[in-house]
């Protein structure tokens, strides 16, 4: 940069310059930097720190340092001689929450995908009206959301009667308070995660390309293969990222829908924090679950990434 | 592509036979956007569509390749009906307006894309896309992304992917149309090089006259859903059948004038014989004149020449370009070559001159 200063400007003036540009800036940035670390990295750090720390007796922690809650997440205490073992109960909690947090992310890809390219291939006008209809079901408390569903799923609810109905089956089968029922709540509530994501990939498609695929002798699948999916692949990635995340820390549709024994990861960290009474093992955990989540994510980035570098 | 060519004894056998096509769009407003459009374009061929935006030819040429059914009317491809054939499966390729080059792959990966649809075995389709390369001078650039490469290399992929499954018809839709001028008298003769060079039926779309002229064995010259006047380069500028086809190529001077047998007067004065295209009666009429098939001389005018009063002079290095004014009031424009030493051979602004007409310089038109 020297070659277009003035032959006058000293550099030290340029320096001092550079310096005051600095200071604005770390004022101006104060702000955000204020709400990151109150609201992002300080309960973060509360929450490393419990986890350290010894259950209180009704709630709270013991100021004491212990190392029990991360051994709890796996491992459990013999109440009567203390030899540890593996905590069944957790693990089976720990492989429902990725088996249908997986399942969820499939099937909302199964669902979403046609429904976006549906939406994104409607004329510009009617577009707005499709995606505001997706859109409608976050006016409304997820609770509420839920609890209709439980309407769809009980035993003299609108599956078993039109199901009886029908003659498929004489009596209502048990779909209530099954991982069935879990996986059909999540789907319903994850899918508008999944829509507009593709939703926005498949709008930025250019169809030209789609022409140019067929004209170039590929059919309908081979088109769709070969040229559609990598090209929306970003959408569909961010959309199941956005399905697969929250799944495995759901709450509210495990709760509702699941009944206390379909347990998933959240409703752990809530029982610790609730009636378990354990509050470094709940910081502990929910601390597991975000680093699974971090080192599955970029995991998943690297993966793609050198992926499209290979192409 | 085996299966798809056919033997080369039916030359007579036209490549693509547009008979009697219609194309309308349903809608709020329904768009008649090809009208009863008939026309049979020759085996290695180079065949222009030529007309301003809107008239049909770019959908025509969609018709053709098979992105749109025609609403009535069939295509014929080597005396075969492939008016209900999906694109993939007509032996046709495309050259898009914006190339539609695949994003996600490399230079290579779409030159190679057609054979591998068409399920050719590996080693031909490194063999082809190598050629193809080779052809469109894009070696170096083999592995690069199409997004990397400039306008006019994007060009020049799109082109080798298109013939590299050595189509019988390669359609063209204005690919010249997004390069700078340089860029396009260079792929204009590019292109002509490479029609000669692999056989193949070109049918090429585009806006720009000169164009059409440089480099079409023959043009359809479009309007409004219709082909108004299908011809060689010199028959389409030389004897345009209507007012439009003439204003649209070249420049023109239209001047009224009366018909009698094969016999026009003009009203400015002078009669001239003519040859009378079909269907143009005896009465009152338009007649063409190129600004550059008449001339002018300095003087009163003898015999079969007007006299017309200059009123301005355009110079432009290798011609001029004199605007006058006829005793009918009619306006006409004459261009002239500069030779050495022409520059005072006329009177200057408000001077009177002889205008005179290279024989056959006037053509009847149609309506």
């Amino acid at each position: 940069m020297t070659d277009t200063s003035p032959p006058f400007a000293p550099g030290d003036l340029e320096a001092e310059a550079a310096r005051q540009d600095n200071r604005r800036r770390w004022l101006l940035s104060l702000p955000a930097l204020i709400i990151i670390v109150c609201a992002a990295t300080g309960p973060l750090l509360v929450m490393v720190v419990y986890s350290f720390l010894a259950p209180g007796d009704y709630g709270n922690v013991k100021w004491e340092f212990s190392t029990d809650g991360w051994v709890g997440i796996f491992l459990q205490r013999d109440i009567f001689d203390d030899t540890l073992m593996w905590a069944d109960a957790h693990l089976s909690i720990f492989w429902r929450s990725l088996s249908l947090s997986l399942i969820t992310t499939v099937t909302t890809l199964i669902f979403g995908v046609p429904t976006a390219w549906f939406i994104a291939t409607q004329p510009p006008g009617r577009r707005e009206f499709w995606l505001f209809l997706i859109t409608v079901p976050f006016w409304t408390n997820l609770l509420v959301r839920t609890i209709a569903i439980q309407e769809l799923l009980r035993a003299e609810g609108v599956f078993n009667n039109i199901l009886i109905s029908i003659g498929v089956i004489d009596t209502p089968i048990q779909l209530m308070f099954t991982n069935f029922a879990i996986a059909f709540g999540m789907t319903y509530v994850y899918l508008p995660l999944m829509v507009l994501p593709v939703y926005a990939a498949v709008d930025k498609l250019d169809f030209r390309l789609v022409e140019a695929a067929h004209d170039l002798y590929a059919g309908r699948w081979t088109a769709f293969r070969r040229v559609i999916l990598p090209l929306i692949k970003p959408g569909i990635i961010a959309g199941s990222i956005l399905v697969f995340i929250p799944s495995l820390g759901a709450y509210v549709t495990p709760r509702v829908l699941g009944g206390g024994k379909n347990l998933m990861f959240g409703n752990l960290i809530e029982l610790q924090f609730g009636a378990g009474r354990n509050w470094p093992l709940g910081a502990a955990l929910s601390l597991m679950l975000m680093a699974a989540v971090m080192v599955s994510l970029i995991w998943y980035v690297r993966v793609t990434s050198r992926e499209q570098a290979d192409d | 592509m085996d299966q798809l060519t056919h033997p080369d004894s039916a030359s007579d056998i036209s490549a693509v036979e547009v008979n009697r096509v219609s194309k309308i769009f349903a809608g709020e407003q329904e768009v008649r956007a090809l009208d009863d459009v008939s026309v049979s374009i020759r085996r290695n061929e180079f065949f222009t569509l030529l007309g301003p935006s809107g008239c049909g030819k770019t959908t025509l040429l969609r018709l053709i390749a098979g992105f749109e059914p025609p609403t009535m009317g069939t295509l014929q491809l080597g005396g075969r009906n492939i008016s209900r054939l999906p694109p993939n499966q007509r032996p046709i390729n495309t050259v898009f307006q914006n190339y539609a080059l695949f994003p996600h792959m490399s230079v290579a990966g779409n030159i190679a894309f057609g054979l591998e649809m068409l399920g050719k075995p590996k080693s031909e389709i490194a063999e082809t896309v190598d050629r193809m390369l080779r052809l469109v001078q894009m070696e170096p650039l083999r592995n690069r992304r199409t997004s990397e490469i400039s306008g006019g290399q994007q060009q020049r992929v799109a082109l080798a992917r298109a013939l590299a499954p050595h189509p019988e018809v390669l359609l063209l839709d204005e690919p010249l149309s997004a390069l700078d001028l340089k860029l396009r008298k260079e792929m204009q003769i590019e292109l002509k090089r490479l029609q000669h060079e692999t056989g193949i039926t070109f049918i090429f779309v585009t806006h720009d006259q000169e164009e059409a002229l440089t480099m079409s064995d023959r043009i359809a010259v479009m309007s409004a859903g219709r082909i108004l006047q299908i011809g060689s380069p010199r028959d389409i500028y030389e004897r345009p059948a209507e007012r439009f086809v003439a204003n649209f190529i070249g420049e023109s001077n239209f001047l009224d004038a009366e018909l009698t047998g094969n016999t026009v007067t003009l009203r400015a004065g002078g009669r001239f014989e003519v040859t009378v295209p079909d269907g143009v009666a005896d009465g009152a009429v338009s007649v063409l004149i190129r600004p550059e098939h008449a001339s002018l001389r300095a003087g009163e005018p003898t015999g079969k020449e007007i006299a017309a009063v200059i009123e301005n002079i355009v110079y432009s290095g290798d011609a001029t370009a004199v605007h006058l004014r006829l005793g009918t009031g009619e306006l006409v424009k004459v261009r002239m070559a500069n030779a050495p030493g022409s520059d005072d051979a006329l009177p200057g602004l408000g001077g009177t001159v002889a205008m005179s007409f290279a024989p056959g310089a006037i053509t009847v038109l149609k309506d």
